[in-house]
């Protein structure tokens, strides 16, 4: 009864009786003997922006040009509203998609490009070219319709092959990588663009990008993907503090890792042999673990409080000498070297500290919660 | 176009020395490079082209050569020059050489066409071809180049004769009962020309087919064209440069055609290299030959030059 009724229509996915509105089965795809997606499932909602993150070559494009119905599945089953996607070329599918090359016709200009797929709805000339220039005007490039493509900068053209793959306003939008050649700015607006038109026109988006910041801000899940495999699937939150591995610890945001063994189990709490940490660390009691297991913690480096004198109510202390300060505006990071030789990173807001900040080659005290180590067993 | 020394492309140690030579007289690299192909285009065709249009000015007499000359000292010792237009004046009023220039063109337009359609077709399938298959068939395609080309001509007589291959197997097969007449023909001409030809058509359109990316296509399949939609709205428009290089270098030997018609062609297919080849070797009128010659040129160099202005015009916009 801890979520309120209401979570359940925001966040579908959180009722396991809810039919996802695309159900990825079980996916495989080969080339070759070489297998870039390997039995993927996955439901995403209808509504979603849901975030396929993971590092280069892990076969996120593939995943998605499975979707859009440029490659075949080797196994499995591709569902959208409830439809089979097996035998439905790509031309009518309700899917559009912004390449990671932008695959912006070369011979057209850019409000030719734009108003292809009205075009190719039978809509009329003039409405299609009217829609054309609205959607440019939103991308900001309102002038730009009558170049052609190779007078554009890298950015521009990012932005006419996301107009071009926006204006259908199809059931399921694919983007790969939307963003990658847009500067902050920009990029920070046309996140909230893509979010705008995600809540006001309810399509469905999937979104493939390496950027995990990019990842946290959009969306309303993230799929980490490693090796063809999808790791985890949750919400950004979610994933930020209990990553399911080290492997998705590590990708989002950065992250102290520690090796540790299970030692005893305290009704109150377990103890963990960590060599790395100069003894034993205490964290809540969990199941599932046996004695002498070897687990991992993945410790946020914000989750971690620096101090000059040892807190007294601290159950975690660690001791170090800081090497090394940096100022990023509104904290501060540094790296402490643990006593046991061990480095670790701890970043601090700023308009925490009073006094005097705390500085290069300081002894230390290094504390944390006992439910800030997160025990991983993968 | 101004001196060399500032020119870094000309900078390296070898060149300094003669660029700056070059420079002092007013010449850069750049010149220089542009003045190879200059000199080329000079001596092999616009000085033919010259002597041409010459002989095409005088008249023609029982003499070597057989055309008078240009000038001529008068009794008085004043110099007279001696042009006429009388050759292109009987060009057009003997109805033979525009129905000749006629017939060359539809002749040479057809062929074209039909090179085109098929050999389209079959770049595209060889530009498609994963990569091993993709370098045999275009072998294929380079093959008829070593053999000689007289030899391909007269192997299809053997297929057109009345008792060729192609009757023989119609009549076996029972399609047909009595011989068709296909040699000596039009038809027998347009053969030749398409056979001959079509390489040139298939290679350019290759090359220009091959760089068509996959992205492309998929981009309008996912903005939902269907195949033959793409083909028509992305495949042929990117490829516009490699159709108009192919036909042009099917086109321009075609319509000056003279073997395959001469070999395969019945006496009324009328075509302007025969008519020149009459003109210089059975009436010996060089004169009229030239004139001829020099029409001909005009009428294949000027679509050429607005082809080429329309393209430049679409490049700059
Ligand atoms: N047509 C293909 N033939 C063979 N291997 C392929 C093909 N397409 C993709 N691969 C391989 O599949 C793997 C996954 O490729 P994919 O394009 O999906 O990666 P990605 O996750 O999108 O990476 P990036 O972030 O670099 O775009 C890569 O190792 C790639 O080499
Ligand atoms: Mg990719």
């Amino acid at each position: 009864m801890s979520e309120p009724q209401i979570a359940a229509d925001t966040r579908p996915w959180r009722d396991p009786a809810r039919q996802p509105f695309i159900e990825i089965r079980n996916i495989t795809k080969r080339f070759g003997d070489f297998t870039a997606v390997n039995d993927v499932s996955l439901g995403i909602h209808r509504g979603e922006l849901f975030c396929l993150l993971g590092g280069s070559g892990c076969g996120k494009s593939t995943l998605l040009r499975m979707l859009a119905g440029f490659e075949t599945p080797t196994e499995g089953a591709i569902l959208i509203d409830g439809q089979d996607m097996g035998r439905v070329p790509p031309d009518r599918r309700p899917t559009n998609m912004m390449f990671q090359s932008y695959a912006l016709f070369p011979h057209m200009t850019v409000e030719k490009n734009v108003a292809y797929g009205l075009l190719r709805e039978g809509m009329s000339r003039r409405e299609a070219y009217a829609r054309a220039a609205e959607m440019l005007k939103m991308v900001k490039l309102e002038s730009f319709g009558r170049r052609k493509p190779h007078q554009l900068s890298g950015g521009q053209r990012q932005r006419v092959a996301l107009a071009r793959a926006l204006i259908k306003q199809p059931k399921v939008l694919l983007l790969d990588e939307p963003l990658g050649a847009l500067d902050k700015k920009l990029r920070e607006e046309t996140q909230f663009e893509l979010i705008r038109i995600q809540e006001t026109l309810g399509v469905t988006f999937i979104v493939v990008t390496h950027d995990q910041d990019e990842a946290m801000t959009l969306a309303t899940r993230i799929g980490v993907m490693r090796d063809g495999v999808i790791e985890q699937v949750g919400e950004p939150r979610e994933i930020y503090e209990n990553p399911k591995s080290r492997f998705v610890a590590d990708f989002i945001g950065s992250v102290n890792l520690f090796e540790a063994t299970v030692e005893a189990a305290a009704p109150d709490m377990m103890r963990l042999a960590c060599p790395d940490a100069g003894g034993a660390v205490l964290v809540p009691p969990q199941t599932g673990l046996t004695r002498g297991q070897t687990v991992w913690g993945a410790l946020r480096p914000e989750r971690i409080t620096l101090s000059r004198d040892r807190p007294d109510s601290a159950r975690n202390v660690l001791r170090g000498t800081v090497e090394d300060v940096g100022y990023v505006g509104h904290m501060s990071t540094f790296r402490v070297v643990l006593d046991t030789g061990r480095m670790i990173r701890v970043t601090e807001p700023n308009n925490l500290r009073e006094g005097k900040p705390i500085s290069w080659d300081e002894r230390v005290w290094a504390s944390f919660r006992p439910e800030a180590f997160k025990v991983l067993t993968e | 176009m101004s001196a060399a020394p500032g020119n870094p492309l000309t900078r390296s140690a070898p060149w300094r020395g003669t660029a700056r030579v070059f420079g002092w007289l007013g010449i850069s690299g750049r010149t220089l490079v542009i003045a190879i192909p200059m000199l080329w285009l000079l001596v092999f065709f616009l000085v033919p082209f010259f002597v041409l249009g010459r002989i095409s000015l005088a008249e023609a007499i029982i003499a070597r050569p057989p055309y008078t000359p240009l000038w001529e000292r008068d009794a008085d010792g004043t110099l007279q020059i001696i042009a006429t237009l009388e050759n292109y004046r009987w060009l057009m009023e003997d109805r033979l050489y525009a129905n000749a220039y006629l017939s060359s063109i539809r002749i040479a337009v057809v062929s074209t066409i039909f090179a085109l359609l098929i050999g389209y077709p079959m770049a595209y399938f060889i530009a498609r071809s994963p990569e091993p298959r993709r370098s045999i068939l275009l072998l294929l395609v380079i093959l008829p180049f070593w053999t000689s080309f007289l030899l391909r001509v007269y192997a299809w007589m053997g297929f057109l004769r009345r008792e060729g291959v192609i009757n023989n197997f119609l009549i076996w097969a029972g399609v047909i009962d009595s011989p068709l007449t296909m040699l000596q023909t039009d038809f027998a001409v347009y053969i030749g020309i398409v056979y001959t030809y079509l390489p040139f058509m298939i290679l350019p359109l290759y090359a220009n087919l091959t760089k068509l990316d996959d992205a492309h296509l998929e981009a309008a399949a996912d903005l939902g064209a269907s195949p033959m939609v793409t083909f028509f709205t992305v495949t042929l428009p990117l490829s516009l440069p490699g159709i108009v290089a192919g036909s042009m270098l099917v086109f321009i030997p075609a319509i000056g055609e003279y073997v395959i018609p001469a070999l395969l062609g019945g006496p009324d297919t009328l075509m302007i290299g025969r008519v020149l080849w009459d003109e210089f070797f059975s009436s010996r009128d060089w004169p009229v030959a030239s004139a001829v010659a020099i029409v001909m040129l005009v009428l294949v160099v000027a679509p050429i030059m607005w082809l080429q202005s329309v393209q430049n015009r679409r490049e700059l916009k």
